[in-house]
């Protein structure tokens, strides 16, 4: 098979004075999936792309395909004819790679029996009620070379599962992501959804307004997911259309965020498709914004340097793996209520009133400058009352700045650590800890 | 070998594995895009992929297995590890599987196109989204967006129930953005729709969309919005365009309409339905003015083809009859399951990706008024268009939609411009109170619909028009 040195050598070749550069990807992924507590789909796909991206006199072409001479034949076809591009921010130099990613071998050889098996374990533990969910696992390979000498690849793996249990008038979730399918527990993860189902069955409604909460870890990924889109995208930024303030202490002091997909328990590549090296990036330190994410042409605009975050998948820059520290460590015990782990249970003792939230779920931006989002919850809302979980609530939509929300003095607590959360979208991997926080505005319930 | 010849080798080597069923799909597609800001192409990216899918039933599991390498070695190992796949399956016991019956066809299809996109000059392409977009910015917009995308998409079909069918798919469109930044927030207006207008069509689309000529207007309008008054809070009559609409049927009526969804099979991640099929064909799902109806055969609109991915032929049916719940989306197995006797709404969007129910077109048949009329008749409400944001609970009753602009409307005349509208409800109260309906019936397309896990988009297309509806909820805000 061709490496990607070769293919960038062949099109230096056939383009001569082109700026060049080639990413292959190599990812296998099996999932399976799993409702009415039955395996209705299984699927392995594995699939190589190459990507070639040539520059020259001012032109810029981005093309992807399986036959790397084919690509270089529309690469030249393309370059002729390609419209003028200014924003050219030139190639990778050559840069030393101090990892090449986290990943585990049992995982990239995991078999579709070895996800059945955590299946079979969830579906058990949940003693009789329904289930639905999914169990992936994940090997994801990368080669990137350019024409002016950088040479650099990683591998990683992920696996997760996500999973609910459901009562006839509830649902309960368990989701946790992890580089070792070896980590996934489907017996207490199983078990963990039925506690929640069970605890949220017949739901009351609530008025709506301003209430205090704790975020599960759950929902906290979704927090994070959009602060990566909107606020810490660099694209964004160089857009003034981010509320990111480089240097201001827009966060209350409890929050520390980074990207860092080669760290410990992180999960991602080690380079983007542009070459560029990804190490932990500080975006808030102690609420103090620090940096933003970057690929080359928002680097450039910013008189910065890439951080290592191209994405082609349309929303601009992307994160590739956000984790909100803890304020402690070491692992949560499981509890047997609706909160889950101990973690969870220390922020909701100190709530005298407030709700214990699981997911945010289909938000989406009002205003992308103040992050205003709308969404709703999911899979278990509860009641806190005087440091208890006293009863199950229905759903509620919130209408909500999440920056606003996670302000200086409005965060009363954030859970000892950080759990590995599989995205529900995009293809982004989240380290969070529960957060209690002063105010949520919640905005409509089941009457509209 | 041709492609039909690879897809027929993984079948066989599905059978010859133990499988009681299986089907495969090659296929091949091209993807062309180009993005312009503030007059300036930034990047054009093509794309190509081609590879095989094959789906595999082993007793009572299924199996999928897909693999970017087109040799018979290769087909070959994907119809035996699609079998292989299954057997897994089965150790988690579930229910019996069991397809509606369907005729082998053995056809080839083609959308229409009368000028191939991706045979017209990329430097044509380029001026086109450079030039709007430096009108727009000169006009005012602070940051001014184009984009035009295509897919040129071969497929080639077989099963073991003796299917052959081919398919080419062309689908195009494109628009532009003007964001006008102000102090604390931002504002939006689009043309033609929020994301662009899309079809199974050539790149006479575009042409017909004249991007240019609206680049001033949505400039000025964007800059108008950043002083107008915030829309109201409360409750009043509701004028929605028709685009906004498109995505209104999509979310409170497509995606609940997904049989898969209503029987618990996407329960954990895109979430179920409010429906319940024992009430089908006696449910009230909105006003009598309500009719809509799933057809995969609109000429040019985005959710038309000619067979899904499960062989089954496009074919129009009712989902909503005056009023009245009366159709879902469906594939095989899960009709089977429903007792009812159709598919047909079964789609993948690429090789790799496991078919599953989608929207085709679902949309509107034309009330008996127009735009103008409505607002004429309108004493006092709102008018709203463009859509900016939505967001619906996971059994697709509770939703809250943004648009870009509104309007008041007084005494039957359209009046000042909104700032920030949004309007919420519950779905069948929300079309319980539809009162008046456009004939001005546009297919928007919409060609971002996500579903499935790992995410797949899909390709939809929803006729719909200008509409009216009474006590709804507007001015919510955060």
């Amino acid at each position: 098979m061709i490496s990607a040195a070769e293919l960038v050598l062949r099109a230096g070749r056939a383009l001569p004075g082109a700026e060049a550069e080639v990413f292959v990807q190599h990812v296998t992924r099996g999932l399976t999936r799993f409702a009415g507590s039955a395996i209705h789909q299984n699927i392995t796909t594995e699939t190589r792309t190459v990507r070639l991206r040539v520059h020259r006199d001012g032109r810029t072409v981005a093309l992807s395909g399986q036959d790397p001479e084919a690509l270089i034949a529309r690469a030249r076809a393309a370059l002729d004819a390609a419209p003028a591009d200014r924003a050219w921010p030139g190639l990778t130099p050559a840069t030393p790679l101090p990892s090449e990613g986290n990943h585990d071998e049992e995982t990239a050889a995991a078999t579709p029996a070895d996800r059945a098996a955590r299946v079979r374990d969830f579906v058990r533990a949940a003693g009789g009620l329904e289930t639905a969910g999914y169990v992936a696992t994940t090997l994801h390979e990368a080669a990137y070379a350019n024409t002016i000498g950088q040479v650099a690849g990683g591998r990683t793996t992920e696996a997760a599962l996500d999973g609910i249990a459901r009562t006839p008038t509830s649902d309960g979730v368990a989701r946790l992501a992890s580089i070792r399918l070896a980590d996934l527990d489907g017996a207490r993860l199983g078990a963990r959804a039925a506690t929640k189902a069970r605890a949220s069955a017949h739901p009351e409604a609530l008025p709506t307004g301003r209430y205090e909460v704790v975020l599960e870890p759950t929902a906290v990924a979704d927090v994070l997911l959009c602060l990566g889109i909107y606020g810490f995208n660099g694209r964004t930024v160089v857009d003034g259309m981010s509320f990111v303030t480089l240097g201001a202490g827009q966060l209350d002091p409890a929050i520390t965020l980074l990207d860092d997909p080669a760290g410990p328990g992180g999960i991602g590549l080690p380079i983007d498709a542009e070459g560029t090296v990804r190490s932990a990036v500080p975006l808030v330190e102690k609420g103090t914004v620090r940096a933003v994410l970057h690929d080359r042409q928002t680097a450039a605009l910013s008189g910065t340097v890439s951080t290592g975050h191209y994405s082609d998948a349309g929303f601009g820059v992307l994160a590739s793996c956000l984790h909100l520290l803890g304020s402690g460590a070491g692992p949560a015990d499981e509890v047997d209520g609706p909160e889950a782990d101990s973690h969870v249970s220390a922020l909701v003792r100190d709530v005298e009133r407030g709700l214990l939230v699981t997911d945010n779920w289909y938000t989406r931006v009002l205003d992308p400058k103040t992050l205003v989002m709308t969404g709703l919850t999911r899979n278990g809302l509860w009641l806190i009352e005087n440091g208890q979980v006293t009863r199950p609530v229905q759903n509620l939509r919130f209408t909500q700045s999440y920056p606003l929300a996670l302000a200086p003095g409005a965060v009363l607590g954030v859970g000892a650590s950080a759990a590995g959360q599989p995205a529900t979208r995009l293809d982004l991997g989240f380290r969070a800890p529960a957060l209690r926080l002063a105010s949520w505005n919640y905005t409509g319930n089941a009457a509209g | 070998m041709s492609d039909f010849d690879e897809a027929q080798v993984a079948v066989e080597a599905a059978l010859a594995a133990g499988a009681r069923y299986a089907d495969a799909r090659v296929m091949h597609r091209r993807y062309e895009s180009m993005h312009a800001r503030n007059g300036e192409i930034e990047e054009l990216a093509q794309r190509e992929d081609a590879g095989l899918g094959v789906r595999a039933l082993v007793g009572d599991a299924w199996g999928f297995f897909a693999i970017s390498d087109l040799t018979d070695i290769a087909a070959r190992k994907a119809g035996r590890s699609a079998a292989e796949i299954a057997e897994a399956s089965a150790t988690v016991a579930g229910r019996p599987v069991e397809f509606t019956p369907a005729a082998a066809s053995i056809d080839s299809w083609a959308s229409g196109c009368e000028i191939d996109p991706l045979a017209v000059p990329l430097s044509d392409k380029g001026d086109l989204l450079a030039g709007a977009t430096k009108t727009a910015h000169a006009a005012g917009a602070d940051l001014a967006e184009g984009l035009y995308q295509v897919w040129d998409t071969r497929k080639w079909f077989v099963s073991s129930e003796g299917h052959r069918i081919d398919q080419h798919i062309r689908e195009c469109g494109g628009g532009i953005w003007a964001t006008a930044i102000g102090d604390g927030e931002t504002q939006r207006r689009s043309y033609p729709s929020h994301r662009g207008q899309y079809g199974t069509r050539g790149w006479e689309l575009v042409n017909e969309l004249d991007l240019a000529a609206h680049a001033e207007r949505i400039a000025d309008e964007s800059r108008a919005l950043l002083s107008a008054p915030l829309c109201p809070a409360g409750e009043t009559t509701l004028i929605l365009g028709g685009e906004q609409l498109a995505l209104q049927i999509h979310e409170s009526i497509g995606h609940a309409i997904e049989l898969d969804r209503i029987l618990g099979w996407e329960a954990a991640f895109a979430g179920t339905s409010w429906l319940d099929l024992s009430k089908l064909g006696a449910l009230r799902y909105g006003s009598g003015l309500l009719n809509v109806v799933i057809d995969p055969t609109i000429p040019g609109a985005l959710g038309s083809f000619g067979y899904d991915d499960e062989g089954s032929p496009a074919v129009a049916r009712d989902a909503v009859r005056d009023g009245v719940w009366v159709g879902v989306l469906a594939g095989r197995d899960s009709a089977a399951v429903a007792g009812l006797p159709y598919g047909g709404s079964v789609r993948a969007d690429g090789w790799q990706s496991l078919p599953m129910v989608r929207m085709t077109n679902v949309g509107l048949e034309p009330g008996p008024h127009t735009l103008d009329e409505i607002i004429e008749a309108t004493d006092d409400g709102i008018l709203m268009e463009t859509n900016r944001s939505w967001s619906i609970d996971d059994k697709r009753l509770n939703f809250q939609f943004g648009t870009e602009v509104g309007y008041e409307v007084k005494r039957g005349r359209r009046g000042r411009l909104l700032r920030n509208p949004t309007y919420t409800g519950i779905g069948p109260v929300f079309w319980g109170s539809m009162d008046m309906l456009s004939s001005e019936i546009i297919a928007y397309g919409t060609p971002n619909c996500g579903k499935g896990q790992p995410a797949q988009i899909g390709h939809t297309g929803h006729p719909a028009a200008p509409a009216r509806f009474q006590n709804v909820r507007v001015g919510v805000r955060g």
